[in-house]
Parts: structure tokens; C-alpha cells; sequence
């Protein structure tokens, strides 16, 4: 077992274990937004980051490796003010509505983005391009984790990947053409790790523009797909007996969060509508 | 893994661009995962399609994606990382113009406003839609302020340096035919103190004749590395005490023991040849004026340590150094000086040479492995180190030009001798690269130890007898220091205890005329212009800090804009993955702290 103290508190981690893990194993909550426990860390968002004796910079929790007689500091000023920083630069430069984590973390963190008055932003125009995804870069934060559950770490599609450079850089397939045209298979794993609401289902965008969308009103059902042999646990999200949403837990053994077009966007039948939407005549 | 392609396809020239770097289709690797062993050469294969199409297509890109297995997302999210590619139609003659620092200092923003009279806004088509004129960071011509590099595409791709350049000449670059890939007599860089070693055959020896290069002593230092042996050899560079000259100073001789260690493990050398620290051009000069020089060196330290492959990572505004260097490989491979028996010893070595497309962090070790492998150019984080997993995942030893240019004296001179000269913590010779307000530009080469002001005096003092206002140190990463810092002693210690550092060896000088808040903001611009986008403290920190200083130089600050830029910098220093975010506030806080940020009377 590995040895470490977090904030001075000793705590036992496996080998291999994160200081994320050993975070959580001393019972200290550390905001996330890149880190997913099915993807590969890639430490880019660096709101995790906890201040490591002896070390010149922060460390990012998600990524770095928890190593014997390691002391963590997680609430140092330090570590609360690039947490803060960090919180301020996303809100001010991306449109987080639909990112309640990142609204929490900056709450916690005191983020005042609204001081940097009218500095530049990502946004730019909403991609619909398909009936089954919403596309809003304006809300992206650049985590990367659409590109890794698009590549290798779940769905080896590889249709989307980050473009261009610095602040100008961005998720896009080739040329940035139209999902129909880049190797999509619309499996919906990119919307399923999305922490900003940035990829989203037509039929959550829909609501939530007629301002219908709901979640107090919604139940969730665990079930298990009808489609193959395969067995993937799908969670419908029902709001007024409409399936608007359907999800696999990320802890399913089967799954791990991650399902095929047919178990993500085929229940439509259910209650007879198109996948767009629309209700058949 | 499938591959999906769009119906986009490759022109006749733009096959044959990319076969000729990967053969011919019939050569292919059979299996998808056998021709994605060849990513490494995405890169190459990108250059060779804006070489000869001026712009890289979607057919293009297809048909390279084909050939190597790679998606083409990916393939795209490459090619739009760099700068000197363009993902849209361009024309075929480009006109890279500098506005960095010290062209700026030399006049730069009225080259580009006669162009924009005349051509149009940057990135216009002109000449009759055969030429369009770009700004670019540093150019690593600061010594022959203000430079431009004009870029041509076709059936035989040439470059041309404009330097320096005036109006006149550089409208008439882009109205000219292309004129080959010479470059006009050019001034020799100034040497100075009395242990001139690594400069000693810049000038004087013919750099593209192997047998010039060994009747002035060449490859002695191999003969005698091969003499004595591998672990010798790493001895006494760790007795040399040799830090790293690219601007982290770490020592040389215990990563070369780290990689020495890692015995049956394949093993890479890397030279880091992407001197792109605005100000830089140190690198430059060696590899143009000497580069059997740098092919011995890496030859040397690959024997040293166990490694059968290098590569150089030559940045791409510099095609005459990566040229240079490879005739310099072809002729050292023909004489037997690298290949499977390098001289006749039964040890294999051979190297590489790979050009970079226009991105300062590729400078960075780790975001240079993943541009060799054909990724873009996002650092790693560490650890993991380089001599634990560095090129393709294995043990690499990575080192500056300049570094390794200092191994063959170390290895003829003996560590200990070598240690004597500069002082017991700064050992050896430094390459300074002198230009802004200096009388005679250039690249000197002083014994560590030498003051600031004592360098300065030899390259003649500030130009025009005008009174200095301030030295940038080190690079844009660096930091500015006030005249009171002439007696500056040159060494790694004296500049940390004066809360300074060497960097690159940049000392840019700026007289009481120039208008620095300016300048700072040029700064400011670079890091934004460079940050590759990955982690959020520099992605973000650096347009912030732009913007702050936007305000400053425009007089619309307010008052808490100074503050602001302090909490900036914090973050970027704290919390970015890699030493350009770590560093991109340095030269804006030192800056600050002379004063450098308020508009003069």
C-alpha cells in the first residue's frame, strides 16, 4: 500500500491509485471537469490541481500517480486561487448554462468572471446538422473527453478530434464537414461524458427551448436493451411519459456508460415519434 | 478501426507529393495497424503537400490518411495546429513577414503597413492571386532586424530570406520569381572572449564539406569517444558539469547516465533544434555555419549512450539549418560516420532529419515528441520524464543544440578541463544572441562569468549612443532587467539569485526611445499566438493577459488591471501544464516591477 497524508490526515491507497483517489479516501471532495472515471485522465481543465510538498508547481489530483511519504495540501490559498482563476477563465470565456458542476465549483471558489468585462469568448454558431445531436461549441470547455470516448477509450470512431491551436482551438471533425459526412456512428458516447451541456440530444435541446425541459419531473428506469445479445443496461429519463433521454450508468459492468445508436436513439417506438421528434401521423 | 473518408480527392501533384515521401502505394505496408506504424511521417507528409500545393486539401489529406491509417479528424486536428500550414486555399508564394520584438524594434509595423497598402490586409491574395503576405512570430533573423521569409510552392519548393528587408523588398519578393534556395552573402556573427569553442569554425570552414570540417578538427572527438568508450564518455561530461542551454539548465550528464542505464530498451536521441524563444537564434548559426559539428555531437552522445536512432527537430522557419544539416547527414552517412558501422566499429547510429511547421511549443521536449509521432504538439505531463519514456514511449535523451555542440570539446578537453573555464557552477562557454537597440548584432560566444555590461561593450554598446533603457534576458520567457543590472555576472547563479534567468541566451537591448509598453504587449500577443489550447491556465491566462495589456498600451486600462495581471500570472505559473504557461507571465511581471509598463512623456 502506498502511504501519503492529505492536508496531514494519513491515508492508504492501493498501488496505482491516483491523489484524486487518495483525496476521496481522506474524505476531501476535489472539483473535477476533464476527469472521468472511464477515460484516461488527460489533466487539461486543471481545476483538480493540489499544491505537493516539495514540488515547484501544483499537481494535477486526476492524473498524478499518489507515491509513498507524498504530503498533499488541497485548501491552501495557492491551490483555491488557481482553482478560482481557473473557474473565472471558463465562465468568462465559455457559456456554461448547462454545466451545473462548473456553475457549483465556481460558487464554492468565488468565481467572478463578470471582471473581465468584455474579453473574448468561443462562442460561435450552434451546429444541427443531424436529427440526433445538438452541437454548441460555445459551451465547450475543451476536456477532451468526447474525443477519447469517440477514439480509443471507448467507441474507436475516431470521427471528432481537437483543432487548431490556443484559445482558437476546438473540436471538430475533418474540415469541420457536417457529422453526416465524418465517420460519426452516432453512438451518443461523446453527449454521454459531455460535463457542459455542449453535445446534447435533439430531444433535450427541443424541450429546453420551449422551455419544457424538466428534470424535477423526471423519472429515471433501468432496463435492459432490447436490441442484441449484448445485454446494456439503458437508463430512460421520462418527462410526462416521453422517454427524452436514454443513458447507461457509468458503473454498469457491461456498458461503462457507453451504448450503440440502436440502444441510445432506438426507442422511439415506443412512443411511435421519429427520431427527430416528430410524432408519425 | 474503420476509416470513413469524405468523397474529397487528391490531385494528381498532391499523390506524388506524398509519395514521395512514402513510396509508392504499392509499397504499403499490408494491414491497417502496420501502415499506422508510420505515423511518425504525418509531419513530413503534411510539408510535403504545402510545399508543393501551397495549402493542404481535404483531398490531400485523405489520400495521406489512406496511406498512413490515420483518421482524418485527427490528421486535420495536426495540420491546423501548425502555423505555417494552411487547411484553406492559399496561394502558392507566401510572405512570412516578422513583427516580433526586435523587428518591431527595427521598424517591422511600417514594413507591414506599406504591405497593406499595397497588397492588402495579412492574408490576401496579390500579385495576381499568386502571393499573399502573413505576420509571424520571432524568425530567428533578429540579427538581421526586420526579416521576412518567403515561402514558394510548386514543383521545386524554395524559401528566401529577406533580411533585412525594406519596403521595396519585399514588394518586390512578391512580385518576383522565386530565386532559389541561396541566401545572399551573409554578415558573420561577432565572437568575443578568449575560449572561443563553439563558434571556432563558423565562418571560416566550409559547412557543407565534410572534408573541410575534419582538416579543422572534425570528428577527432568521435575517434577519441570511441577510444576510450561509452562509459568514459558519460563521465566526463558529468565532470564537465555541462547544464542545458536551452533554457532549463538541467544537467546534461545525469540524463545521459539515466538513458545509459536503460540497457536493452530501445533507445532515442533526440536534438532539440526548435529554437523558437523570440530573440533566439544561437541554434541557427551553428547549424547553418557548422553542422557536421552538431551530427558528430549527437553522434557522440548516442554512442555514450546505447541510442541506435536520433532525430533533429529543426523548427520550420529555419529550411537553410534543416538543409545544412542534412547534406551533412548524407555525407557523414556515405564516409561511414553514421549508419550500421560508423567508423568501423560495428556501432549503429543514424539520424533524422525532421523540420517542425510553425509552433513555438514544440520547443518544449514533450510537445516535440508528440509532433515527431505525428500528433499535434500538446506537452506531456510529467513525470513521466523523457529518459523513462520520452520518443514512441521509450527512453530518450533529448538536448539542445548548443548542449550538444559543447560535447566534443568536453570529450577532447577531458571533463575536469572543461570544467575550469566559466565559473565552478556555470561551466563553459555560453552563445549570446545580441539584438533590439545594439550597435553590432550577432551571436557572441563569452566564458560564463562575463557581466551583462561587459558583453554589451564588446558588441559595440547601445546603437546610436543612445541611453540603454532596459535588456530582455532570456527570451520572452524570460525577464527584463534595468541598466543597473550590467554588472550582472553571465551565469545560471548569479542570474537566479537576481531573480533572473540565462534562457536562451537572449540579450535584447531596448534604448530610452522605444515605446515598451508596445513591446510588452507583443509579448503578451506571442504567448497567446503560441499557447497550444490544452489546459485551461494558459489557454485562457494568456488571452487575458493580452487583453490587460491591450488596455495598458492603448491607455484604457483601469485601475485594477495591474492587480488582475498579477492573479494571472499566478495561475499560469502555477497551475499550466508545461513551462510556456509556467513562464508566459515572467517577462509582462519583471515588466511591471521596472516600471516598463508606463507610457513615457
Amino acid at each position: 500500500m502506498i502511504e501519503l497524508t492529505i492536508d496531514g490526515a494519513p491515508v492508504c491507497v492501493a498501488p496505482g491509485a491516483t491523489v484524486l483517489d487518495a483525496c476521496t479516501a481522506a474524505g476531501v471532495e476535489t472539483p473535477t471537469l476533464c476527469f472521468l472515471e472511464t477515460l484516461t485522465p488527460v489533466n487539461a481543465c486543471r481545476v483538480c490541481v493540489v499544491e505537493l510538498e516539495g514540488a515547484r508547481v501544483l499537481v494535477p489530483a486526476c492524473a498524478r500517480k499518489a507515491e509513498n511519504g507524498m504530503a498533499i495540501r488541497t485548501d491552501t490559498e495557492r491551490v483555491r486561487h488557481s482553482r478560482k482563476m481557473v473557474l473565472e477563465f471558463l465562465a468568462s470565456s465559455v457559456d456554461l448554462s448547462t454545466a451545473p458542476d462548473a456553475q457549483r465549483f465556481c460558487e464554492r471558489y468565488g468565481a467572478q468572471p463578470s471582471r473581465y468585462g468584455t474579453g473574448e469568448t468561443v462562442e460561435r454558431p450552434i451546429k444541427i446538422d443531424n436529427a440526433l445531436y445538438v452541437r454548441d461549441y460555445s459551451k465547450c470547455i475543451m476536456c477532451y473527453k468526447c474525443v477519447e470516448a469517440c477514439g480509443t477509450d471507448a467507441q474507436n470512431t475516431f470521427a471528432i478530434a481537437a483543432a487548431g491551436r490556443g484559445f482558437d482551438a476546438h473540436i471538430s471533425t475533418e474540415f469541420d464537414v457536417a457529422l453526416p459526412d465524418s465517420a460519426c456512428v452516432y453512438c451518443g458516447n461523446c453527449i454521454g461524458v459531455c460535463p457542459t451541456g455542449a453535445l446534447m440530444f435533439q430531444s433535450e435541446y427541443a424541450l429546453r427551448r420551449q422551455g419544457a425541459w424538466d428534470e424535477s419531473r423526471q423519472t429515471e428506469t433501468d432496463t435492459i436493451c432490447p436490441y442484441c445479445g449484448v445485454g446494456c443496461t439503458l437508463r430512460l429519463h421520462v418527462q410526462e411519459n416521453e422517454i427524452v433521454k436514454v443513458t447507461s450508468p457509468l458503473e454498469n459492468g457491461v456498458t461503462h456508460g457507453n451504448l450503440c445508436i440502436k440502444g441510445r436513439f432506438g426507442t422511439t417506438y415506443v412512443s411511435n415519434v421519429e427520431p427527430g421528434g416528430e410524432r408519425r401521423g | 478501426m474503420d476509416l470513413h473518408f469524405t468523397g474529397a480527392r487528391a490531385t494528381p501533384a498532391e499523390r506524388d507529393a506524398v509519395d514521395r515521401v512514402l513510396g509508392s502505394p504499392s509499397s504499403d505496408p499490408l494491414g491497417a495497424s502496420a501502415r499506422r506504424e508510420r505515423r511518425h511521417l504525418l509531419l513530413p507528409v503534411l510539408h510535403a503537400i504545402s510545399e508543393r500545393a501551397g495549402w493542404i486539401s481535404g483531398g490531400a489529406l485523405n489520400y495521406a490518411c489512406e496511406r498512413l491509417s490515420v483518421p482524418p479528424a485527427e490528421a486535420y486536428g495536426v495540420a491546423s495546429f501548425y502555423d505555417l500550414f494552411s487547411t484553406t486555399p492559399r496561394p502558392p508564394v507566401v510572405l512570412h513577414v516578422c513583427d516580433d520584438i526586435a523587428c518591431r524594434c527595427a521598424g517591422a509595423e511600417d514594413l507591414c503597413a506599406a504591405l497593406e497598402r499595397v497588397c492588402g490586409a495579412a492574408g490576401s491574395a496579390t500579385a495576381g492571386q499568386s502571393a499573399t503576405w502573413l505576420r509571424a512570430p520571432c524568425l530567428g533573423l533578429c540579427d538581421r532586424a526586420p526579416a521576412a521569409l518567403l515561402a514558394t510552392a510548386g514543383d521545386s519548393p524554395a524559401y528566401r530570406r529577406v533580411a533585412p528587408a525594406t519596403a521595396e523588398s519585399l514588394l518586390s519578393s512578391l512580385g518576383s520569381a522565386p530565386a532559389g534556395n541561396g541566401t545572399a552573402a551573409e554578415p558573420l556573427p561577432y565572437v568575443g572572449g578568449t575560449h572561443v569553442r563553439l563558434l571556432r569554425r563558423v565562418g571560416s570552414v566550409d559547412p557543407e564539406s565534410l572534408d573541410a570540417y575534419r582538416d579543422a578538427g572534425g570528428y577527432a572527438a568521435l575517434r577519441r569517444a570511441l577510444e576510450i568508450g561509452a562509459e568514459r564518455v558519460v563521465d566526463e561530461i558529468v565532470a564537465s558539469n555541462l547544464l542545458g542551454r536551452g533554457g532549463a539548465a538541467f544537467p546534461t550528464g545525469r540524463k545521459m547516465q539515466a538513458v545509459a542505464r536503460a540497457a536493452g530498451r530501445t533507445r532515442y536521441l533526440v536534438c532539440n533544434a526548435d529554437e523558437s524563444e523570440p530573440g533566439t537564434f544561437k541554434d541557427r548559426v551553428l547549424m547553418e555555419h557548422d553542422p557536421f559539428a552538431v551530427v558528430e555531437a549527437m553522434t557522440i552522445a548516442a554512442i555514450a549512450t546505447g541510442c541506435e536512432r536520433g532525430f533533429v527537430y529543426v523548427r520550420g522557419e529555419y529550411p537553410q539549418a534543416a538543409r545544412r544539416l542534412q547534406a551533412a547527414v548524407d555525407a557523414a552517412r556515405r564516409a561511414e560516420l553514421l549508419g550500421g558501422n560508423v567508423m568501423q566499429t560495428g556501432l549503429r547510429f543514424d539520424v533524422e532529419i525532421r523540420r517542425g511547421a510553425g509552433a513555438y511549443i514544440c520547443g518544449e521536449e514533450t510537445a516535440l515528441f508528440n509532433s515527431l509521432e505525428g500528433k499535434r504538439g500538446e506537452p506531456r505531463s510529467k513525470p513521466p520524464f523523457p529518459v523513462d519514456a520520452g520518443l514512441f514511449g521509450m527512453p530518450t535523451l533529448i538536448n539542445n543544440v548548443e548542449t550538444l555542440a559543447n560535447l566534443p570539446a568536453i570529450v577532447l578537453e577531458g571533463g575536469a578541463r572543461y570544467a575550469k573555464t566559466g565559473t565552478p557552477g556555470s561551466t563553459g562557454t555560453r552563445l549570446f544572441c545580441l539584438s533590439g537597440c545594439v550597435t553590432r548584432s550577432g551571436v557572441y560566444e563569452v566564458e560564463h562569468g562575463v557581466t551583462l555590461g561587459a558583453l554589451i561593450a564588446m558588441a559595440g554598446g547601445v546603437r546610436d549612443g543612445a541611453t540603454l533603457r532596459t535588456v530582455l534576458l532570456g527570451g520572452a520567457a524570460g525577464s527584463f532587467v534595468g541598466p543597473e543590472a550590467l554588472d550582472l555576472r553571465l551565469t545560471f547563479e548569479d542570474a537566479r539569485a537576481a531573480g533572473a534567468t540565462l534562457g536562451s541566451g537572449v540579450v535584447m537591448l531596448f534604448d530610452d526611445r522605444t515605446a515598451m509598453p508596445d513591446v510588452v504587449r507583443r509579448i503578451a500577443r506571442f504567448f497567446r499566438h503560441e499557447s497550444c489550447g490544452q489546459c485551461v491556465p494558459c489557454r485562457v491566462g494568456t488571452v487575458r493577459q493580452a487583453e490587460v495589456l491591450e488596455r495598458i498600451a492603448g491607455a484604457t486600462a483601469s485601475p485594477g488591471d495591474v492587480a488582475l495581471l498579477d492573479e494571472i500570472g499566478r495561475v499560469m505559473r502555477d497551475a499550466s501544464i508545461c513551462g510556456l504557461g509556467q513562464t508566459a507571465a515572467n517577462a509582462i511581471a519583471s515588466a511591471r516591477t521596472l516600471g516598463l509598463l508606463e507610457a513615457r512623456a
